[in-house]
């Protein structure tokens, strides 16, 4: 027989809000876990009234979407709250992007639209700048890469070193030369990279670069994510996926299913 | 007055994060953190918890200083931790200095450096700290340029095993020393620093409150033991005092708890309800060293808590003390707050609390309005024997109903702390446990009506600590408290009735025997904390970094020379005429007492709590100018709460 949980009044979900942030600066090199705890914290702060799950440990109800790794910038983080109350987007995102540390900023709030986020987020534009490599190099390491139909990488994952194609999900790849935030030059790459499973990271394409073409940073690139969303085929682009939230802006959102 | 320039390490120390675990550890950034301009301040302080950060962040004492500190417009102080291997590596590959995690300042460019022990196992990380900083390990080869690195926490009741790392150490309650320290420095500096450094060190030692180990001889007897303790300088004087904060409503720190981004040990904001515990538990050294009881008011806890609150946005308040469930109005401050946080999802939790059915009440309450912890009861020893040689008073009765209370309320799991090696102890105490831990189960079957619930035994090796009645007492050898920890287990796991119900968990002997020996040791123990940091001794509380054999090894090593070893100063007892490496320092506690509790314990007395009994002469209140600070103040909570008080403006 198992424990009861303690009977609590758990007021229902009444609107659903979309949130994209972006992860900046220092602030890159919070885990995923570390930015579900300060969501949380500033969520109280801002005083969000937000809708918790039953039972011994209630947990507030945020649904997060394909975070960035550890160590990767993003102007593109999505996730989505449930809340108890009607609230006017906008003032969400000011409040809670206030109650967030500098470097985890808020940079929309939405109303969500019927429909699950995860299937909206089908692809990633990433930005790598590679300090101290030039633009000729970059662009040859590239070029040979498009070339290829498939290229195995390895990579550690909890249960071990994993084989898997970095090439296959990658729709575009275009190097340039540009600078650094601290004013260094640098070779950038900016890439188009369908979500697969196991997800294909900057950084596996980075390694796929070394295999195939002996591209090899002196230091630390530093990733930053520019946009995630619905990938249009043709074009190979990503597209808004708040696009369609924004769109039914006065719609009613879904009931709860089970009213008290 | 340093060499060192101010300026952000954060640009180099950048490009290594990527190469590093855990790197948010290192980028500071927490909640309530405070950042001010360099020109902007006079006197700066580097404060250091010298264990991870993970570890370091969440520490109160820290915390408080921190806040103290930099609430005075013209001083600074910022924070660091011990950086981990990696990073340690990296940094002394690329000349990167240890810096704060405020500002990214390097520590040799502040003026004073001061390191929070609140385990004596931190001694080797500050020694890589200071060098990692470029500051001389030893205090003698500092000059005008370096800071001073300053000692506080528990373990500073006896510095002596660091006196030559350090230049000085302050017992007791730090918040009104470091501003005496602080006014001190300011006003030396504002002379233009005359006779430099060793005038101020002798002006910090001649305020009676500033242990500086430089001041003082220690002389020896040909067979090892000290034979004085001498001051080698005019105007020094022979005793060094504690501070005692009196009045604590007046002391509401931190105001504005530190929440870091990355995971802490402490995933809660904390209040400190009260301090000091005179319980009397021989073996507690912070019960002893922390007299006398200073409460804070109900309403005093009731703004630190709505504070805290809202200025972190943490889920958890704890309420801590030495034994939280003795405030004398804790049952109106447990419901107060719950009825205040009612429907918030806001839990409150007493990390200490002593064997009483009352606690269950207590727990319910705490728990209405949030997540249920664990209970967690430590009747410190397995015998009612033992537990009267130890002062520490619960009879089996009082815990058997107790953890039937809770079992009864619905808790299913129950925790129960001992220790082992205590003195007398017999292999019998020891095995009581397991006979009581059955009867725990025993009882909870019957009172909750169900097979499924649990207790959990853990258990760890008594370090005899100074400035208790037992710091003249021997520790117990390591071979022999794992032998009788064995003999528990087994006596545990082979009870088909009641064995799986009962978890075991143990630490062994061997970390006991180093702690010991830096516990109780004298200046001569300096040498092995440094031969073993040479040896590349890192993180010695963590027990994937501890290393039993190096710490034995070079103790023989850095000993040889010496009359004594490390069972000298760990497995020997000692009689009453034998000075003690801390008998200069004066924690008001008077020795005739403490050796007369030492006699009763070993004559099974017990000794009541001076708080609703007659004072019994301990003499810390004459000696310190002190006196118990308790309720009842009578005053209520208010019901106010300004948590979710933000949902106005945000509503559609």
């Amino acid at each position: 027989m198992a424990r009861q949980p303690p009977v609590r009044d758990v007021a229902p979900t009444v609107q659903k809000l979309r949130v994209r942030y972006a992860k900046r600066g220092r602030l890159r090199f919070t885990s995923h876990r570390d930015i579900q705890r300060a969501l949380e914290r500033a969520l109280r702060r801002a005083g969000v009234p937000m809708a918790y799950s039953a039972g011994f440990t209630p947990h507030p109800k945020i649904s997060y979407a394909g975070a960035a790794a550890m160590g990767s910038a993003s102007e593109a983080e999505y996730l989505e709250i449930s809340v108890t109350e009607r609230l006017a987007p906008d003032r969400v995102r000011a409040s809670l992007d206030a109650a967030l540390p500098p470097g985890l900023d808020v940079l929309e709030v939405v109303e969500a639209a019927p429909g699950a986020l995860v299937d909206l987020l089908q692809a990633s534009e990433w930005q790598i700048e590679l300090p101290d490599v030039s633009a000729g190099q970059a662009s040859a390491a590239g070029e040979a890469f498009m070339a290829e139909a498939e290229v195995d990488v390895e990579r550690m994952m909890k249960a071990g070193p994993r084989r898997f194609d970095a090439r296959g999900p990658v729709v575009r790849l275009a190097a340039s030369g540009g600078t650094t935030a601290s004013g260094a030059p640098c070779a950038i790459l900016r890439m188009v990279v369908r979500h697969a499973t196991p997800a294909v990271r900057p950084d596996d394409i980075l390694t796929a670069l070394r295999q195939l073409a002996g591209l090899t940073p002196p230091v630390p690139p530093m990733v930053t994510r520019l946009a995630q969303g619905p990938l249009d085929p043709e074009s190979g682009t990503v597209a808004d996926p708040l696009a369609a939230d924004r769109a039914s802006v006065g719609d009613v959102v879904a009931a709860d299913p089970h009213p008290r | 007055m340093s060499a060192v320039k101010a300026e952000s390490v954060f640009p180099r120390l950048e490009a290594l994060l990527p190469l590093v675990q855990k790197p948010i550890q290192y980028v500071g950034g927490e909640l309530n953190a405070v950042s001010k301009e360099w020109e902007s301040t006079t006197v700066r302080w580097a404060l250091m918890y010298p264990d991870a950060y993970e570890i370091g962040v969440p520490n109160q004492g820290v915390q408080i200083l921190y806040e103290v500190l930099n609430e005075q417009s013209d001083v600074l102080a910022e924070r660091t931790y011990s950086v981990w291997s990696d990073l340690e590596t990296l940094m002394r590959e690329h000349g990167v200095p240890q810096f704060t995690v405020d500002a990214h300042r390097p520590i040799g460019a502040f003026d004073v450096f001061g390191l929070s022990f609140s385990t004596e196992l931190g001694y080797t990380n500050m020694l890589t700290a200071l060098d990692l900083a470029g500051i001389p390990l030893h205090a003698a080869d500092r000059t005008d340029e370096h800071p001073i690195v300053l000692a506080g926490g528990h373990a500073a009741f006896n510095p002596e095993p660091i006196a030559r790392f350090i230049d000085a150490a302050v017992l007791g309650d730090g918040e009104q020393v470091a501003l005496e320290i602080t006014d001190l420095i300011r006003g030396f500096k504002a002379e233009g620093s005359p006779g430099g450094r060793e005038q101020m060190l002798m002006r910090l030692a001649q305020t009676g409150g500033v242990d500086v180990p430089a001041v003082y001889d220690v002389e020896y007897l040909p067979d090892g033991r000290i034979k004085r303790v001498v001051p080698n300088r005019p105007g020094v004087p022979w005793r060094v005092s504690k501070h005692t904060v009196t009045d604590l409503d007046a002391w509401p720190y931190p105001k504005k708890p530190l929440v870091p981004l990355a995971e802490s040990v402490h995933e809660r904001a904390s209040v400190e309800i009260f301090r000091g515990c005179t319980r009397g538990c021989r073996f507690c050294q912070a019960g002893m060293i922390t007299r006398p009881v200073r409460e804070r008011s109900i309403t005093g806890i009731g703004e630190m808590v709505e504070q805290a609150l809202q200025s972190t946005g943490f889920e958890e308040v704890g309420l801590l003390s030495l034994s939280s469930a003795d405030h004398s109005e804790i049952k109106e401050v447990a419901k107060g707050l719950a009825d205040r946080y009612e429907g918030t999802n806001t839990s409150l939790s007493l990390p200490s609390t002593r064997v009483d059915a009352f606690n269950i009440d207590l727990a319910n309450e705490l728990s209405r309005n949030g997540r249920r912890s664990g209970l967690t009861f430590a009747p410190e020893g397995g015998s009612e024997r033992i537990r009267r040689v130890i002062n520490k008073m619960v009879t089996e009765e009082d815990l058997i109903r107790t953890v039937a209370t809770a079992y009864g309320n619905g808790w299913r799991q129950v925790k129960l702390y001992f220790m082992c090696g205590l003195p007398t102890e017999t292999d019998e105490d020891v095995l009581q446990i397991a006979t009581l831990a059955r009867e725990v189960i025993k009882t909870g079957r019957e009172v909750a009506g169900r097979k499924d619930i649990r207790c959990t035994v853990s258990i760890g090796g008594f370090v005899p600590k100074p400035h208790t009645p037992f710091q003249w007492a021997a520790q117990l050898d390591h071979e022999t408290t794992d032998a009788r920890l064995a003999k528990l287990r087994n006596n545990i796991r082979d009870d088909r009735q009641f064995g799986k119900a009962i978890g075991f968990r143990y630490h062994d002997g061997k970390p006991g025997i180093v702690e010991g020996l830096l516990s109780r040791g004298d200046r001569r123990v300096g040498a092995v904390i440094e031969a073993v940091w040479r040896d590349g001794g890192r993180f010695d509380g963590w027990s994937e970094h501890f290393s039993f054999e190096r710490w034995m090894r070079c103790a023989e090593q850095s000993l040889a020379s010496e009359p004594i070893d490390v069972d000298w100063y760990t497995t020997r007892e000692r009689e009453f005429s034998e000075v003690l490496p801390w008998d200069h320092l004066d924690s008001g506690l008077d020795k005739d007492w403490l050796w007369e509790d030492w006699q009763d314990s070993l004559n099974d007395v017990e000794v009541e709590d001076c708080r609703w009994t007659p004072c019994f002469d301990c003499g810390v209140c004459p000696q310190m100018g002190t006196d118990i600070e308790t309720g009842p103040t009578g005053k209520q909570l208010l019901p106010l709460t300004a948590i979710g008080a933000g949902v106005e403006t945000l509503r559609a």
